[in-house]
């Protein structure tokens, strides 16, 4: 644990310093939202993230890709430290999301999820009808006025375009929406909390091509407000909504550029073979 | 790709300071799941403490008592004679009659309901009714199985007059039993139960202490006694009045039942059908399907494949199942207090229509009395009572452990 | 495995159709076959049969049960003494007095009533909490110690908890408060809700952990603790579950027969003090098969009235619980 607090000094000052083996800086406009150094993770004995060094800025879509089991979804649910729960899961290393430490003693992982959300593969809406979803969140961390959490409602299942769909029957049952509606339920739902980071963990790979489009829509749509780091199995997907891309492979972080870039002309040959559909 | 606008922040997430205002205090939440974990943890403990309560209060009071003797002489008006031999011995004649009437039975029926998909929906619908129906025999008290048990097996009501006496009897003989002068035991077959006494005349056929036939000698009642004690033994006088007594074979049988042991075990096989039953059938159900279409498929039919496949593979299971239903028979008092009421016997059953009692009765019998000293014998038993119950659930476990691998 | 048998089949298949082309069976061996085909399809019939009469059976009990209870309650109601007025609206049960008998089912029911809320009062947190910690909290480890004694309290005999409720829970209440009875409704109370805890704990931990845990994961995403967790969201979605589980337990305490014979003493009341002497339906049944009660007097009809009493209100409970299980039960994928 002393380790750990002593990292971030030296780990900030290299990252600064722009000596990255993996990539320049790709956005340099402004401070990472998320800034990752040093980086390494278990699952009991076994190493599932190896060194890892990620600056995430603010208010752009990053996507983690990458074949199965190569660490991309681990490194996701580290971040908001949803890893947590898991036994046997642990971490070193320096994650700080705006500038303050995940794994500090002070830092508390209720308030750290209220700032960075999540969003999960398949869409988990609570047996509770819409309304109450999306409040859920807000009831756990504000203390709002009646009017004022039907307000918050309102606009974050706007902000996630599901008003209109939805609005006439807000007291229905969450389940009863289909999947795309139910992951944009859960979208609204982790929004309403007010996070800065969203994380989202292969949001479409339930879903049909056409709820996907909308999701998709969603994501690039968030990105005004919400720094978004998405994992895909999708290399479309990864091209279409994405600003940055960083590929993964067993356990390392081997190449993280502008989307375009990473697709195009891409640094290292694995990355090549796998967005080209040679293995993965 | 498309312009990202339009959709301003909600005015209080926008505003961090505003934003700040309105959060909770996460101190709070933390502090309430604390709480709450303190309260599991409360609970959760207080439920191992009054097993050891439980354990602690029986060990200590029934230990004492506990004794080589207890389990070997039956009880007795003084608390310190008394013993659970008869009680012992009811216990396992019930429940060994109970499960060999409930094991098949609830076996055949979870194999009719896992194996057996009707294509006819009506019968599909009629199958449903019948789980329905399990379901809910599982949750009738045993209380009133025992009422059921009293009117079906004991009185055979309508069938018979409802006093449960026997009226229909095999391996009976039934004598007129006489002591003469030199106190020797003469007895004199008679019909049956209700026939007329008999009046002792010379020349009829008896039977000595030891079933060996005499002929009776019948002397007035003023006559001299004979002085030879051969002839002595088979002397009555003609005044001399017998008792009806009865000789009941080991297989003696009659109907109705009466409140015998056939009787509470068959009403025990009832309480713990639908216990076996669903047993059996979560056994069933987790045999893999592939077993059952290999079988199939090899040209097997639906029976030779529940016989030679499903039944072993889900063997260990009903097993274990029929285990656990045996030691909660081994355990039920409510509905046998129906059956036998409470009696005091001073020998363990003979015969399939005898008199009974049980483990569980013979401790709730002394437990129930004032005198303190009972009570320790209660405890006693209480203690049998749950080493018999420990060593069937270990051996359950045993088996659950040991066969129970899995199959897919 | 299934790929595997298909293979065998195939293979099986063709042996076969290869000894149809190369050796015709003769006229007689097809006969024989067909023979043996006649017997297996009778065998299987015969197996059938018997499989459905066992399975009958268990309809019999039902009907023997409706039956017996129904036939002897009717006449219960024709015995000159008794009416049904009587039986619902008398407020005293006096069956075996000589002179004076009564015959209504209030303070029966009452006592009942009292000993199952006073059971529940104690199963329904003490399940409920526990049911959250084992399936929420509980390391493995605890719970592999906690699930065992749990179920070493439900597989222990009911008139152990009697003689449990008589020898330490009675001297404990007399001990604190003055005013209890040597028999009294909270002991028997008590050792009623104690052993229905098991029950209302399994099932509603049962209903809980089929709570996926994505559920759970939403929470945490959101910020929750694991109490928000447990008590917002999987607590109500396992809710029907939970219900279901308290009105079995309900119907097992409103059907215990030992412990109240033991602890409740034999004294039927209308009364709500729990500190008294107290019967129910299932203590005054147990006190007339200990008793020498004639065939077919008035008091021995009651016993069927009280257990058709008895019957209908835990066939009820049980069928309520099982339909509320299916009704309200969410579906996930």
């Amino acid at each position: 644990m002393s380790e750990m607090l002593k990292t971030p000094v030296n780990a900030g000052a290299s990252a600064t310093g722009a000596t990255s083996p993996v990539s320049s800086d790709p956005v340099p406009s402004s401070v990472p939202a998320v800034r990752v150094a040093d980086f390494n993770a278990w699952y009991g004995e076994k190493q599932a993230l190896k060194n890892i060094r990620l600056d995430i800025p603010a208010c752009r879509v990053t996507a983690l890709i990458g074949p199965s089991g190569c660490g991309k979804s681990t490194l996701l649910r580290w971040i908001n430290r949803m890893n947590d729960t898991i036994p046997g899961a642990r971490a070193e290393g320096l994650l700080k999301v705006h500038g303050s430490d995940v794994f500090a003693p002070d830092s508390d992982v209720v308030e750290l999820r209220r700032r960075v959300g999540i969003v999960f593969q398949k869409p988990n809406p609570f047996p509770k009808s819409i309304f109450e979803n999306v409040a859920f969140g807000a009831r756990l961390h504000l203390k709002l006025s009646r009017s004022e959490m039907n307000g918050l409602v309102e606009w974050a299942l706007k902000r996630a375009a599901l008003w209109d769909e939805v609005k006439d029957r807000l007291h229905h049952s969450a389940l009863s929406l289909s999947g795309g509606q139910q992951q944009r339920l859960c979208i609204a739902r982790a929004i309403a909390v007010g996070p800065e980071v969203l994380l989202m963990d292969e949001p479409c790979s339930a879903l049909d091509p056409k709820s996907t489009a909308a999701i998709e829509d969603l994501i690039w749509d968030l990105s005004e407000q919400y720094t978004i780091v998405i994992v895909t199995h999708n290399m479309q997907q990864a091209s279409r909504v994405s600003d940055i891309t960083a590929f993964m492979y067993l356990g390392e972080l081997l190449e993280v550029d502008e989307t375009e870039r990473v697709f195009q002309n891409p640094a290292h040959p694995q990355t090549r073979d796998y967005i080209t559909g040679r293995f993965g | 790709m498309n312009d990202r606008s339009g959709h301003p922040l909600h005015p209080l997430l926008a505003d961090p300071a505003l934003l700040r205002a309105r959060l909770r205090p996460a101190a709070g939440r933390h502090r309430r799941e604390r709480l709450f974990y303190l309260l599991c943890l409360a609970v959760a403990g207080s439920a191992v403490l009054i097993l050891v309560l439980l354990f602690g209060t029986i060990t200590i009071m029934g230990l004492s008592t506990l004794s080589w003797q207890f389990l070997t002489v039956p009880p007795s008006p003084s608390a310190a004679d008394s013993g659970m031999y008869p009680a012992i011995m009811g216990s396992i004649w019930v429940v060994i009659l109970a499960m060999l009437a409930a094991l098949p039975l609830g076996t055949a029926s979870a194999v009719l309901l896992e194996e057996y998909r009707p294509r006819s929906a009506w019968i599909r619908n009629a199958l449903h009714v019948i789980e329905l129906n399990i379901t809910n025999l599982a949750g009738v008290p045993s209380v009133v199985y025992g009422i059921l048990g009293l009117t079906v097996f004991v009185y055979m009501f309508p069938l018979f007059d409802g006093s449960g006496k026997p009226v229909v009897e095999w391996g009976v003989r039934y004598y007129d039993q006489f002591y003469n002068e030199a106190d020797t035991v003469l007895l004199v077959p008679v019909s049956s139960l209700d026939a007329p006494p008999v009046v002792p005349t010379t020349g009829l056929q008896a039977y000595d202490a030891n079933y060996r036939p005499v002929t009776l000698r019948v002397i007035g009642p003023d006559d001299p006694w004979p002085e030879d004690p051969e002839r002595a033994r088979v002397t009555l006088r003609s005044t001399d009045m017998g008792g009806r007594i009865s000789e009941k074979s080991w297989h003696y049988f009659c109907l109705p039942f009466g409140r015998g042991v056939l009787a509470g075990a068959l009403t025990l096989a009832l309480v713990i059908l639908p216990t076996i039953i669903i047993a059996a059938r979560e056994a069933l159900r987790a045999v893999p399907d592939s077993l059952r279409e290999g079988s199939f498929a090899l040209g097997a039919t639906r029976w030779q494949t529940i016989r030679r496949v499903t039944l072993p593979a889900a063997l260990p299971g009903i097993m274990t199942g029929s285990i656990l239903a045996m030691s909660r028979a081994i355990g039920e008092a409510a509905p046998l207090i129906m059956i036998s009421g409470i009696v005091f016997l001073s020998n363990p059953p003979r015969h399939l229509m005898d008199d009974f009692t049980v483990m569980p009765l013979q401790i709730f019998n002394w437990a129930q009395r004032p005198q303190a000293d009972f009570h320790l014998l209660a405890a006693s038993g209480i203690i049998v009572l749950l080493v018999i119950l420990l060593v069937f659930n270990s051996i359950a476990l045993f088996i659950r452990q040991r066969y129970q691998k899995p199959l897919s | 495995m299934a790929r595997d048998l298909n293979i065998r089949f195939l293979h099986e298949h063709d042996m076969n159709s290869k000894n149809t082309l190369e050796m015709p069976l003769s006229p007689e061996s097809r006969v024989r076959g067909q023979a043996a085909r006649r017997a297996r399809r009778v065998v299987e019939a015969l197996i059938v049969t018997v499989l459905g009469t066992s399975t009958g059976i268990t309809l019999l009990v039902t009907a023997a049960i409706l039956l017996v209870l129904g036939v002897e309650t009717v006449q219960f109601f024709r015995q000159e003494e008794v009416t049904l007025r009587e039986f619902f609206f008398s407020l005293r049960w006096n069956p075996l007095l000589g002179g004076e008998k009564h015959f209504g089912i209030w303070p029966l029911l009452t006592g009942t009533l009292l000993i199952s809320v006073i059971g529940l009062a104690v199963a329904v947190p003490m399940g409920l909490v526990t049911a959250i910690y084992l399936s929420e909290y509980a390391h493995p480890r605890v719970r592999a110690v906690l699930k065992p004694a749990l179920e070493l309290l439900a597989g222990i005999p009911t008139v152990v908890y009697g003689f449990f409720a008589l020898a330490f829970i009675t001297p404990l209440l007399k001990w604190l408060h003055e005013g209890f009875n040597s028999y009294n409704a909270l002991s028997a109370g008590i050792a009623v809700g104690i052993l229905i805890v098991p029950i209302v704990s399994s099932i509603a931990e049962d209903a809980m952990r089929a709570v996926p845990n994505a559920l759970r994961e939403g929470v945490y995403g959101l910020g929750g603790t694991r109490f928000d967790a447990a008590v917002k969201v999987v607590f109500p979605a396992a809710l029907s579950g939970i219900v279901a589980a308290v009105l079995l337990a309900m119907a097992r305490a409103v059907g215990e027969t030992m412990v109240v014979a033991l602890a409740a003493g034999s004294t039927p009341r209308l009364a709500y003090d729990p500190r008294l002497e107290t019967q129910t339906m299932t203590g005054f049944m147990v006190q007339m098969a200990m008793g020498d009660v004639s065939n077919f007097g008035v008091e021995y009809y009651s016993l069927y009235a009280v257990a058709a009493t008895l019957f209908l209100m835990t066939f009820s409970l049980t069928l309520l619980g099982a339909w509320v299980r299916r009704r309200y039960q969410e579906k996930y994928e």
